[in-house]
């Protein structure tokens, strides 16, 4: 038990009279990525919201052995006010350590991108200071809510790319929320399956491919076809 | 023409641009001036021929000079003494509306108990006061300053609620993440977000209070631009009336420009329509 980095357990979150989870038994251990797809609304947001303590009200219990944990989600919600490099130290206020912010600018690829406003980046470039941000506290977990839902298909394989060499080089490890199969099996160790609502994890997809993993790899298609058929089982599709 | 621009001096390009580009802003600036000089030089005509009497439109030029002797004369006076009534309401109308919106915007509780009230206050029309203040608190400053607060304090207060329960959830979100205080959570992402409604408020509550300016100076005072008007109606001087609403209006641009000046210095990273650009 004490080698897992988090240890979720979800009986019941409802809300109002709806249950939205169910009986979710959940470990994530230290550098292992781990998705969890499912359609939009299902809930799997509202799980790692739990995972991130900004959801007290649930049936359940959390373990946690993570020092940091980190929060990227779905919009970049930068602070429109703030610079590029203040909004990767926000959460030290004024005094954030100027080296760190610097190697994290270079490293998310905004070099000499320091002093502009959010209002002069791209959606992909806001993203990537999103990143930088969640990586600033030097985090265990990151936790991402379908991060790259909302760029292009290009911006986002690059975006995938850099996670995974980020969360290598930091020795973070990453908890998942996509609807995108090619995005879950690219990135993760291993694919929880999530049902319609209730719910509850359907199915454990492992893919056992090292990294760099190459996108047109055969295995990633066959385990593409076997979550679709799960997906499809639990008429999410 | 290509055989002509050969002996022209090397100099000619970069002498020609310069003062294109200063044109382009200057274009912008004369179209605005376009209007209010045609209407003064319609006016100067129509009164010169006789078409309007002058004891009643006196000739802008003639204006011009009231001014000039006013100038000379007591104008300072007056305008030092309707300044300082103005920045004192308006300060302590707008702090006391900051003040009251920060508390009404952040907490449901606050807002149950004083919404109602200030709801009501709100819908007396502000000058119905002016008896009741003068009953009170006598004819002299105290009156004027309290009325003057009173009409600088509505807008300042509605925008500054407003401007707080605008506030993007997601924003407030990402402080929440990191645990932020409640004090932290205001310094760090509340004011900063709420800054642009508040600039709104601060500006529209700075016009009102020259508005209840002019009406307390109209009422009862011995000294002021408010004064200045009544006075040139008593001795029926409308050029003394127009030189002093040509004053009122310097004045309130002048301190409407210092608040835009400072909204657009910390308001730089507003991403927003700037409208479509001018037509050259």
């Amino acid at each position: 038990m004490t080698d897992h980095l988090l240890d979720i357990r979800v009986e019941r979150k409802t809300f109002a009279s709806t249950t939205v989870l169910q009986n979710i038994h959940l470990q994530l251990q230290p550098r292992e990525t781990v998705s969890l797809l499912g359609p939009s609304g299902c809930g799997k947001s509202t799980l790692l919201r739990i995972v991130a303590g900004l959801e007290q009200d649930f049936h359940g219990e959390l373990r946690s052995n993570a020092g940091e944990v980190a929060f990227v989600f779905q919009e970049p919600r930068l602070m429109p006010w703030l610079t590029v490099a203040q909004n990767i130290g926000f959460s030290a206020d004024g005094n954030y350590d100027k080296a760190w912010v610097g190697q994290l600018i270079d490293e998310v690829g905004l070099s000499g991108f320091a002093e502009a406003l959010p209002k002069a980046l791209s959606g992909g470039m806001a993203q990537r200071v999103a990143i930088a941000r969640g990586l600033y506290s030097r985090p265990d977990v990151l936790l991402l809510d379908e991060p790259f839902s909302a760029v292009d298909a290009f911006t986002r394989m690059k975006l995938q790319d850099l996670l995974l060499q980020l969360a290598e080089r930091h020795a973070i490890a990453l908890l998942l929320v996509t609807h995108d199969v090619d995005e879950a099996l690219y990135l993760s160790d291993r694919v929880l399956v999530m049902d319609n609502r209730p719910s509850r994890i359907r199915q454990e997809v492992e893919v056992p491919l090292a990294h760099p993993r190459d996108r047109r790899d055969p295995l990633l298609a066959q385990l593409k076809a076997l979550s679709l058929t799960e997906l499809q089982r639990a008429h999410v599709i | 023409m290509t055989s002509k621009s050969k002996t022209l001096p090397l100099e000619r390009p970069a002498t020609r641009r310069a003062p294109l580009a200063l044109s382009n802003a200057w274009r912008l600036r004369l179209k605005g001036l376009a209007v209010p000089v045609l209407i003064l030089l319609l006016l100067e005509f129509v009164v010169r021929i006789g078409w309007l009497p002058s004891y009643q439109m006196p000739a802008p030029s003639e204006i011009a000079l009231t001014l000039g002797d006013l100038a000379e004369g007591p104008l300072w006076k007056h305008i030092t003494a309707s300044l300082l009534r103005v920045l004192l309401g308006f300060a302590i109308g707008a702090s006391l509306a900051l003040v009251f919106a920060a508390w009404v915007g952040l907490s449901r509780e606050a807002e149950a108990w004083l919404e109602p009230t200030f709801a009501g206050l709100r819908s007396i029309p502000s000058l119905a006061w002016v008896p009741l203040l003068l009953l009170w608190l006598g004819i002299d400053e105290t009156s004027k300053i309290v009325l003057i607060a009173i009409g600088a304090f509505f807008p300042v207060y509605l925008n500054g609620v407003a401007a707080i329960r605008n506030i993007d959830r997601k924003l407030v979100e990402v402080g929440q993440m990191y645990g932020f205080s409640h004090l932290r959570l205001v310094r760090r992402i509340l004011l900063p977000a709420a800054l642009p409604g508040l600039f709104t408020g601060l500006r529209s509550g700075l016009s009102l209070a020259w508005m209840f300016l002019v009406a307390a100076e109209l009422i009862a005072a011995t000294r002021g631009l408010g004064y200045l008007l009544s006075d040139g109606r008593e001795t029926s001087r409308p050029d003394i009336v127009l030189a002093a609403i040509i004053v009122l209006a310097l004045l309130g641009k002048l301190s409407d420009g210092l608040l835009a000046g400072l909204e657009k210095r910390l308001l730089t990273w507003r991403d927003t329509f700037n409208g479509q650009r001018a037509e050259d």
